[in-house]
């Protein structure tokens, strides 16, 4: 009965003095991994205009109705999104709406810091989608 | 007539006693953090000062600010009652503790000053008669909040204190034997060449595992017990009351580890360095176990920890007891 009770304390012991696995969070970091599903961005097309063709798929997925868009039409046909509302707080990054879209227009980042102070900073609207794009390194 | 000078000694010691000993217990809370982070591979508070050194005034100035909440059905006068029971015995306590021998303070004063606030020729029965009292806060602070854990807390404190308060007071009696003193500072003196942890090394055990059980720590936080009693007894404490719950038990901590070194480490005594420091490296040692202890075992069950009292510890005081006074009489 004496034996395990003074091995445990040994391995305690032992622990005290090992070094802590400890990452100081917001000065170090361990960064995520190439897979993983942060917040989204939208790519552009080589000549700088949205690639998004609003077809309309990923709002169509999203099992949790993160993404409302209004579809526009430009002058030769081409449908682009009027609007793109994608709801940082609804969505829960399962990353279908990447999976299905055609053009490979949005698509989830490694970004994982996607804390808010109010809830309207996640709210994403397509221009900060694009400018995202532009920022956020995939 | 009264002696003033000495009352105004006196009463310098207290106060001087009062702050050092709240200023440890603060720290204890920061220095089990460490430790106990430590253990688990962490680095425990951190970022309140240069290593957490701050954390301690930090929770006290929340605990201060908390909202102070008493539950419509409590017996208030009871609720309010708990937590200065169980603080004012807890440093009540270190009035008779010798933390070491005369000093003159590097010659500042013409005749010695005793380091210890008083000299009582009862020095034990005083100490645990004020822990047994100490009980009482756990007691009334679980029935006065009319919650059902807290109750359940409380019954098992008072079982637990019945229990380990009588092993703890058996185990004891042996170095009474020993020296022939109740009075703590002749037991320090008895114990200047060997200490009474070499000719009780069995009581010296016992009396470590029921100090951990007095003090209700893991692995006997019965009272406590988190993952089935909420909180125990003091489930509905809020703000300062629950910091005085918590003062109570690290000065508590304090007393025993204290405690134990006057009884079985030979108090001050050591060679080079002051009195005054050996008595402070033995109890930070015992306290560093206790909180080793902590970290290292699971709460074992309520009936284990019954079991373990009645059936172990008390016949094992027993036989310590009738063993020294069989060896103290061949011997003599
Ligand atoms: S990741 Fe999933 S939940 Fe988030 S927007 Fe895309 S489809 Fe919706
Ligand atoms: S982001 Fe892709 S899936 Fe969604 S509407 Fe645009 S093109 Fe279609």
């Amino acid at each position: 009965m004496i034996k395990p009770l003074v091995k445990g304390l040994w391995i305690t012991l032992k622990y005290f003095f090992s070094k802590p696995i400890t990452v100081h969070y917001p000065e170090e970091k361990v960064g995520s991994f190439p897979r993983y599903r942060g917040l989204h961005i939208i790519g552009r097309k080589p000549d700088g205009s949205i690639k998004c063709v609003a077809c309309g798929l990923c709002e169509a997925i999203c099992p949790a109705k993160a993404i409302k868009i209004e579809i526009g039409e430009l002058e030769d046909g081409m449908r682009y999104p009027k609007t793109y509302i994608l709801d940082g707080w609804r969505c829960i990054f399962c990353g279908l709406c990447q999976e299905v879209c055609p053009v490979n227009a949005i698509v989830l980042t490694p970004q994982y810091e996607n804390a808010a102070y109010k809830k309207e900073e996640l709210i994403l609207d397509r221009d900060t989608l694009l400018k995202r794009g532009d920022e956020v390194k995939i | 007539m009264i002696d003033w000078s000495l009352v105004i000694f006196t009463f310098v010691k207290v106060v001087v006693v009062f702050a050092c000993v709240m200023l440890c217990v603060a720290y204890l809370t920061w220095i089990e953090r460490k430790v106990i982070g430590h253990i688990q591979i962490r680095v425990g508070p951190m970022y309140a000062g240069w290593h957490g050194l701050l954390q301690p005034i930090a929770d006290g100035i929340k605990l201060f600010f908390k909202e102070d909440i008493i539950p419509r059905n409590a017996n208030k006068f009871l609720f309010i009652l708990a937590p200065t029971l169980s603080i004012i015995p807890a440093l009540m306590t270190f009035a008779v503790i010798p933390f070491g021998d005369y000093t003159t303070f590097f010659g500042l004063l013409k005749n010695p000053e005793p380091m210890r606030i008083a000299e009582l020729n009862v020095g034990i029965l005083y100490i645990f008669a004020l822990a047994g009292l100490g009980s009482y806060g756990v007691v009334f602070g679980g029935w006065s909040a009319n919650n059902k854990y807290a109750l359940m807390g409380a019954l098992r404190g008072s079982a637990q204190m019945i229990s380990y308060e009588l092993a703890l007071t058996l185990s004891v009696i042996g170095v009474i034997m020993i020296s022939g003193s109740l009075n703590l500072v002749e037991i320090v003196n008895a114990q200047k060449n060997v200490w009474n942890v070499v000719y009780q090394p069995v009581a010296f055990i016992m009396y470590l595992i029921c100090g951990i059980a007095e003090l209700n720590r893991t692995p006997f936080d019965m009272p406590e017990a988190e993952s089935e009693l909420v909180a125990g007894f003091h489930a509905d404490y809020s703000s300062m009351k629950f910091a005085m719950f918590f003062m109570a038990e690290y000065a508590n901590m304090i007393t025993v580890a204290s405690l134990a070194t006057t009884l079985f480490l030979g108090g001050w005594h050591g060679p080079f360095l002051p009195p005054l420091v050996w008595f402070m490296i033995k109890v930070f040692i015992l306290i560093f176990f206790f909180i080793w202890v902590r970290a290292t075992y699971p709460r074992v069950r309520f009936d284990q920890l019954m079991k373990l009292g009645w059936k172990v510890m008390v016949p094992i005081a027993l036989a310590n007891i009738f063993v020294t006074g069989l060896v103290m009489m061949l011997l003599n």
